[in-house]
């Protein structure tokens, strides 16, 4: 058991990302240098201000981009611009075909490893019914709500069976009652594949209800600065939010924020204006 | 400060400038290839369109176009917005109308030629009503998009500011749905353009359509090439003024 | 069924009878305009003697030859476009000035240079249709959403599988409305062309008919063409629509 704790399932090491000038545009500084390992088998959230780094950190971690400077590792080996086997992403933006039923956007990446028909059909199926879509396979993302269409990219998600599973603000668009009714969903696949999980979030209470460790994060450059243990058990749920230490975990996280946010609220006023003096 | 605006002027023309020249050194290459007979080479054809100013017949069909044109012009605006303002605000006069225009749209209007001449006469009423008949479609369409897209939200924020229906029509509507009806304008002076230009090449006796026909006739080949020169300079001047009017309407969005 | 088609189907109606009573009583002399079911009348006899058969299969083999030509050349042309942004955005300009040029202007310079006969017809309207294409596919590549793009990679999608399952699926509604343009053009250069110009096709048949005052015969050609295009609009807008019901407006 000690020994799965320790055990790094990814690691970011000197890590830096900086944006190439645009015209008419200074290099955006967005990320580092941070260090960051992920245990295997965790639950770990990174809150922060908006625009502090926290989508280019997933990024980098995933594979979907390079750092600048630094090194990030996934399973010890090391990243070079792609997503490996065994990475799995969900976006906060809606990211399911629309062209294609509920069952054939599940079913996309193993069609694509060329898996045969049955296998595909038995594991879209158990994925499907695992997210409660069993009723709309064949309907096709438009006919979804918004919560629904992100189930979709979630299974299309757990289906490949990943170990490290990052979301980007997965639900970010939907609203509170759905937020924390997904959040219980989220726990109940995370105890039951065993997968790392990373969630980026704004939100601090859904950090803290689903988090075993949180990583608070500074306005731009982001870099790490506190990680919160919260000690929750691995049979968590939403009913946590009554407890009382769960207030003081949220209050902690909300003065460490406070003034980074206050100071992030100043960078992007200050970059409109300067964008709109252009 | 101004050899930055330079530079930046050099970066996004130079590209630009090289397709022309391109463009130039292929019209260039045919009249090599061709002879006169084919093409006028490039410099020959702007001076010809030069000469023509000087001409005392030219003048007369070069003020019959105009004329047509600015007249179908103001036809195809003032109708097209009323009408495409209207169609906007009321929802199954929008809804009932919106098919048929759509339909008008992408019919070859050229067929409808030989109806307008029979109904205007071969005068100078048929080429406007012809130039109107095209530029007013995309102008209503256009503009009764523009009153439908209306923000939902400003409307309600008008009420809530009780503001009365004048001064909503001048604070929120007018400056919400002027964009979208610039763009229609856009097209619609286009348009115009091109009807005009259609009725004046059919059965017409003045214009710079008929010098065309004209032109085509006696194998004139140096007319027709400066006529399609001044015709298309004309043209792409008045859409880049409106482009860059359109697109600064459109960046406050 | 819905009111506001009610409504329109009335008014079309009314329209077409007012016309048609108009017509039979006089007060619309039939050197202007003759009764719609007259022009029906035209359309049958016409079609039935068989005499402009030769005139329908070059005006339909034309517009064939050039909307296919605009449609797939637009297509690629569009593609390589959208690959490389400097091209892109040497030549912005000339896409966004090209319908503004009213492209009759340049019909006389086609005859010199192609004479007159099918070739020039397919040369104009291939070159009225192809841009529309062409605005159409960057138009629809450029609104791929960067999330479907990043999913894409997520999933390890080479290049060609990236284009073929992602980016041509999402831009399809775009190509479509360029497919629709592209023919409208292809088939108003063709017809434009034939009305002006040629010496042969159904274009050039009404011109014909006009000059020697057969309102019968020209009415009924004009009848024909605009049924027909709408007819084939209205096949494409159906079939949109299906799209847009089922992906909705993304």
């Amino acid at each position: 058991m000690t020994d799965d704790k320790t055990a790094v399932a990814a690691e970011l090491v000197g890590v830096t990302r900086v944006y190439p000038a645009r015209a008419g545009h200074a290099p955006v500084h967005a990320l580092g240098p941070l260090d960051l390992k992920l245990h295997r088998g965790e639950f770990f959230s990174v809150v922060g201000p908006s625009g502090c780094g926290k989508s280019t950190l997933l990024d980098v971690l995933s594979g979907l981009a390079p750092p600048t400077e630094g090194k990030a590792f996934f399973e010890g080996r090391p990243l070079n611009d792609t997503v490996p086997d065994g990475i799995g992403v969900v976006f906060q933006e809606d990211a399911s075909f629309p062209w294609l039923t509920v069952f054939d956007n599940v079913a996309f990446g193993l069609r694509r490893k060329g898996m045969e028909a049955g296998e595909v059909r038995r594991r879209v199926d158990y994925a499907i019914n695992f997210m409660g879509l069993k009723a709309f396979a064949t309907a096709y993302p438009a006919q979804l709500s918004g919560g629904m269409r992100q189930r979709v990219c979630i299974a299309r998600t757990l289906v490949m069976e990943p170990r490290l599973i990052l979301l980007d603000e997965p639900f970010g668009a939907l609203d509170q009652q759905t937020r924390l009714l997904m959040g219980d969903e989220l726990l109940r696949l995370w105890r039951e594949t065993g997968a790392t999980v990373m969630l980026i979030t704004h939100a601090l209470d859904e950090a803290n209800l689903l988090s075993d460790r949180i990583g608070v994060m500074s306005a731009r450059p982001g870099i790490f600065i506190d990680v919160v243990e919260t000690g929750w058990s691995r049979d968590r749920d939403s009913t946590l939010a009554a407890d009382a230490r769960f207030g003081l975990v949220s209050n902690r996280l909300w003065s460490m924020l406070r003034s980074e946010s206050m100071r992030a609220m100043g960078q992007q006023t200050g970059e409109r204006a300067a964008e709109a003096a252009e | 400060m101004s050899t930055a605006v330079a530079s930046t002027f050099a970066t996004r023309w130079r590209d630009p400038l090289i397709v022309l020249a391109v463009i130039l050194a292929g019209w260039q290459s045919l009249n090599l290839w061709g002879g006169d007979n084919v093409m006028t080479s490039p410099v020959a054809t702007v001076r010809h369109a030069v000469e023509l100013f000087g001409q005392s017949r030219f003048l007369p069909h070069l003020r019959e176009t105009l004329t047509a044109y600015f007249v179908a012009l103001a036809i195809a605006v003032f109708g097209g917005v009323s009408f495409g303002v209207l169609m906007g605000a009321h929802k199954l006069t929008g809804e009932v109308a919106e098919p048929i225009f759509t339909a008008l749209y992408s019919i070859p209007k050229v067929t409808l030629y030989p109806l307008i001449l029979l109904s205007f006469g071969l005068g100078i009423q048929a080429k406007i009503a012809f130039g109107a008949l095209h530029g007013i479609i995309p102008i209503v369409i256009f503009s009764m998009n523009a009153v439908r897209q209306v923000n939902r939200t400003y409307l309600r924020t008008a009420r809530a500011m009780s503001l009365t229906p004048m001064q909503t029509v001048r604070h929120i509507i007018i400056p919400a749905t002027v964009p979208e009806i610039f763009s229609g304008l856009r097209i619609g002076v286009s348009l115009t353009l091109l009807g005009t230009m259609l009725g004046e090449l059919f059965a017409s006796q003045r214009g710079l359509g008929f010098l065309l026909m004209t032109a085509i006739d006696i194998h004139d080949v140096k007319t027709i090439m400066a006529l399609a020169l001044l015709i298309s300079i004309f043209a792409v001047l008045v859409n880049s003024m409106m482009l860059a009017v359109d697109r600064k309407l459109h960046a406050r969005l | 069924m819905n009111p506001a088609t009610v409504i329109r189907t009335l008014v079309i109606i009314g329209i077409v009878g007012g016309l048609e009573l108009a017509c039979r009583t006089g007060a619309l002399p039939h050197t202007v305009i003759i009764a719609p079911s007259a022009m029906v009348a035209s359309i049958i006899e016409t079609l039935s003697s068989g005499e402009l058969n030769g005139d329908m299969r070059q005006t339909f083999g034309a517009v064939a030859v050039a909307a296919t030509l605009a449609i797939c050349g637009g297509f690629v042309l569009g593609f390589l476009i959208h690959m490389s942004p400097r091209l892109r955005r040497a030549i912005d300009p000339l896409l966004g000035a090209y319908y503004a040029i009213p492209h009759v202007a340049f019909y006389p310079v086609l005859i010199v240079i192609f004479g007159l006969g099918a070739g020039p017809l397919i040369v104009l309207a291939t070159m009225l249709g192809i841009v529309a294409m062409i605005i159409a596919t960057l138009g629809g590549l450029d609104r791929v959403p960067r999330v479907l793009l990043r999913t894409a990679k997520v999933h390890g999608l080479s290049p060609s599988q990236e284009l073929f399952l992602v980016r041509l699926p999402a831009a399809t509604p775009h190509l479509l409305s360029g497919v629709k343009l592209a023919f409208s053009y292809s088939f108003i250069g063709v017809v434009a062309g034939e009305f002006i110009l040629s010496t042969a096709g159904v274009g050039h048949a009404i011109a014909f008919s006009y000059d020697n005052f057969d309102n019968y015969r020209m009415y009924g050609l004009i009848l024909f063409i605009i049924g027909f295009v709408v007819v084939v609009n209205t096949t494409i807008l159906f079939w949109e629509r299906r799209m847009v019901a089922r992906r909705g407006t993304r």
